[in-house]
């Protein structure tokens, strides 16, 4: 008996000079900045599953926060920026409260899976801003919905494989069904349409969804179909499953009997391109990479926020006039650039207009 | 595409599926033969994954092309470092085995995205720049048929994985001391009145296990994924382990579950690709792998029969 009390005692005072601390802390820790916490404007990322580091999407968003956060001399932390990973949905509505609790008075959805999420916590929390991207949330005041014209940029990646293609044959490798990925579908498959009508020839686009974002055993075996059916570029739109593809290239590349390419997606992956041929020297095979401005956009809304004209109840979309999406040069040929060049241009006057959804 | 191609598509894409799973079911049941539970076999591939990544990311110039092969055996190491944590715990502590083993595959992929934060400052890692290729069998590629199918462009790992099996199937049953890890985890109690040293016997198992299941997952990291980051191996453990069950703990069983468990994957990716299965909708080709699982499972397996003390901590009574 005498022992649980004493243990007891002890576990009390350390509850106690435990909280003791934390309050202590909390003052001392945001003393360098130096400003008062009220003129700031405090941004805050919730991410999707991928995590910042993803190559893609978060990791853009996250580096647009950080140039926002740098120029405008705010730190990471509860009195700048910061972000949120969730490693799986159930973290999704954690995360966000955890946000509005710190303070934060913008919130950004990383991801068409935050959207029931960032719903519900802007019904929760009217004076905090929010923004949800690639999807949209109609009708409430305090969220602007941002969904990146994907399909234009699918569409010069179609052109680009159209004008390269040395087999008339390229795949698309889709990750799960649904309307962002549609995007890249539908846009990628005009655009190799229309490439191939301007060279006077036909090309064949294997389609394919691996029904997974983060499986590279089966992007490496679709891959290994497509490529075998002599398809000579894929265009992966599918986050990590799309690590799979480019081992699947990089081992045909090295093995020297025939070339391939990749088209890479959301940002520039030919990192993921390098390889050394047969004979050692160092060559690539990133064709090119589909860009996603998620960077700017988060960098933009936030300085919209902090100037108080954010967009509220509203849906931006961002395509290739608004710089929002766009195509790398990566390793095309002259002739593919300029045809690339030339559909741009047409898209943003207006003169093409390329589908959302695929042909069904 | 002819069906030569076609099979040899398959049967390229279900090594690739395989043989992380191969080497880490092996691992299992030699760990479960000797009576540990070793639901850790996950956390394990993840810190095989993540060594053998870090290693051929630092070494790749310095080794060249055989910095594959190295970050195996450093794969291995850090796998053994691991599944001693776990034979220390329900061995000499005597802790349940599927919290210990749980509480493996907890740490696992926490520590090695600490880790990777630590030593390069992102979530994930680089590209590996050597990673295994495809091979193809110097003579043998040649064969007609089966040569194209079998032996070109194929995963040499594969036929490396069927050999460790059949090995490991000759070790747990032709010789002396498989028979002392089999019976101890059969009947430890028996085992330890005639001499055996029952504890040295399951360390031994839970040791095996770990290496196989290290190189496992190095195999999957530098073979399919080429880098390492949180969802890199995600759930490949536990189908090692179901592929174990399957295999009814016995290492030949554990290969063919596994090859089985890629084919089935396979079949239903290729699937997609072949002229009239390409009508059917995508959404019963990709749950085809699980479906025939379940039904192979029901019609032709008969009763899965684990080691007698399996999952029991022994103690050596005065």
């Amino acid at each position: 008996m005498k022992k649980a009390k004493v243990f007891a005692t002890a576990v009390l005072t350390a509850v106690v000079a435990l909280t003791l601390a934390g309050c202590a802390g909390k003052k001392s820790g945001t003393g360098n900045s130096g400003k008062s916490e009220t003129t700031k404007h405090t941004v805050a990322l919730i991410t999707d599953t991928g995590g910042v580091d993803d190559r893609s999407f978060n990791q853009s968003a996250w580096e647009g926060l950080q140039a926002w956060g740098k120029s405008h001399d705010l730190s990471r932390g509860n009195s700048g920026y910061q972000y949120f990973q969730s490693s799986n949905e159930s973290d999704y509505i954690p995360n966000i409260n955890q946000a509005t609790q710190a303070g934060f008075k913008t919130i950004f959805g990383i991801g068409y899976k935050l959207q029931p999420a960032i719903k519900q916590s802007a019904k929760d929390s009217p004076k905090t801003n929010f923004v949800i991207i690639d999807d949209s949330i109609e009708g409430v005041k305090n969220v602007v919905s941002a969904t990146f014209k994907d399909n234009e940029s699918s569409y010069l990646a179609g052109v680009a494989a159209a004008y390269t293609t040395k087999t008339n044959k390229v795949g698309f490798i889709g990750g799960v069904k649904g309307d962002v990925i549609d995007r890249f579908d539908a846009g990628f498959a005009a655009g190799v349409k229309e490439g191939a009508k301007k060279l006077g020839k036909s090309i064949t686009v294997i389609n394919q969804y691996a029904g997974d974002f983060n499986a590279p055993d089966k992007g490496k075996s679709i891959a290994q179909g497509m490529y075998s059916q002599g398809a000579d570029i894929i265009f992966h739109a599918s986050g990590a499953t799309g690590n799979g593809v480019f081992q699947e290239a990089k081992a045909i590349n090295q093995d020297g009997s025939k070339k391939v390419w990749v088209i890479g997606v959301d940002r520039d992956q030919s990192a993921e391109g390098k390889y050394k041929t047969k004979d050692g020297k160092s060559a690539n095979f990133t064709l090119t990479s589909t860009l996603k401005g998620v960077g700017a956009v988060t960098e933009d809304l936030s300085n919209q926020a902090m100037k108080g004209k954010f967009p509220g109840g509203k849906h931006l979309t961002y395509g290739l006039k608004q710089d929002g999406v766009g195509l790398t040069d990566g390793q095309l040929s002259t002739k593919a650039k300029d045809a690339v060049k030339e559909a741009k241009q047409q898209i943003i006057d207006g003169k093409i207009t390329v589908p959302e959804h695929p042909a069904k | 595409m002819n069906w030569v191609s076609m099979l040899s598509l398959i049967v390229s894409s279900t090594f690739v599926f395989s043989t992380p799973l191969i080497f880490t079911a092996i691992g299992g049941a030699f760990s479960e033969n000797g009576g540990i539970v070793n639901v850790g076999l996950e956390g394990i591939m993840v810190m095989g994954a993540f060594s053998s990544v870090v290693f051929n990311l630092t070494f790749a110039d310095t080794f060249g092309k055989a910095t594959p092969w190295l970050g195996l055996i450093v794969g291995a190491v850090v796998g053994i470092a691991i599944s001693l944590l776990h034979a220390m715990a329900t061995i000499n502590f005597r802790a349940d085995h599927i919290i210990s083993g749980t509480v493996i595959n907890l740490l696992a992929p926490a520590l090695s995205v600490f880790l990777v934060k630590a030593i390069y400052a992102k979530g994930q890692t680089d590209n590996i720049a050597q990673n295994f290729g495809y091979f193809s069998f110097p003579g043998l590629s040649k064969i007609p048929v089966i040569g194209q199918i079998f032996f070109k462009d194929t995963s040499l790992l594969a036929y490396i994985a069927i050999i460790v099996a059949i090995l490991a199937w000759w070790i747990l049953y032709k010789t002396r001391f498989g028979l002392h890890l089999r019976s101890v985890g059969e009947n430890p109690q028996a085992a330890d009145t005639l001499g055996l040293n029952v504890y040295r016997l399951r360390y031994s198992g839970v040791i095996i296990s770990g290496l196989l299941g290290g190189i496992g997952g190095a195999i999957f990291a530098q073979s399919i994924s080429g880098n390492f980051s949180a969802g890199t191996i995600v759930g490949q453990g536990y189908i090692s382990m179901a592929a174990m069950i399957f295999g009814k703990w016995n290492p030949i069983g554990a290969m063919g579950a596994a090859l089985f468990f890629g084919f089935a994957q396979s079949l239903s990716i290729i699937g997609g690709q072949l002229p009239g299965i390409a009508k059917i909708p995508a959404v019963y080709l990709q749950v085809a792998p699980y479906v025939l699982t379940i039904i192979v499972l029901v019609l032709f397996l008969g009763k899965a029969v684990m080691p007698k003390a399996d999952g029991t901590n022994y103690v050596k009574s005065k």
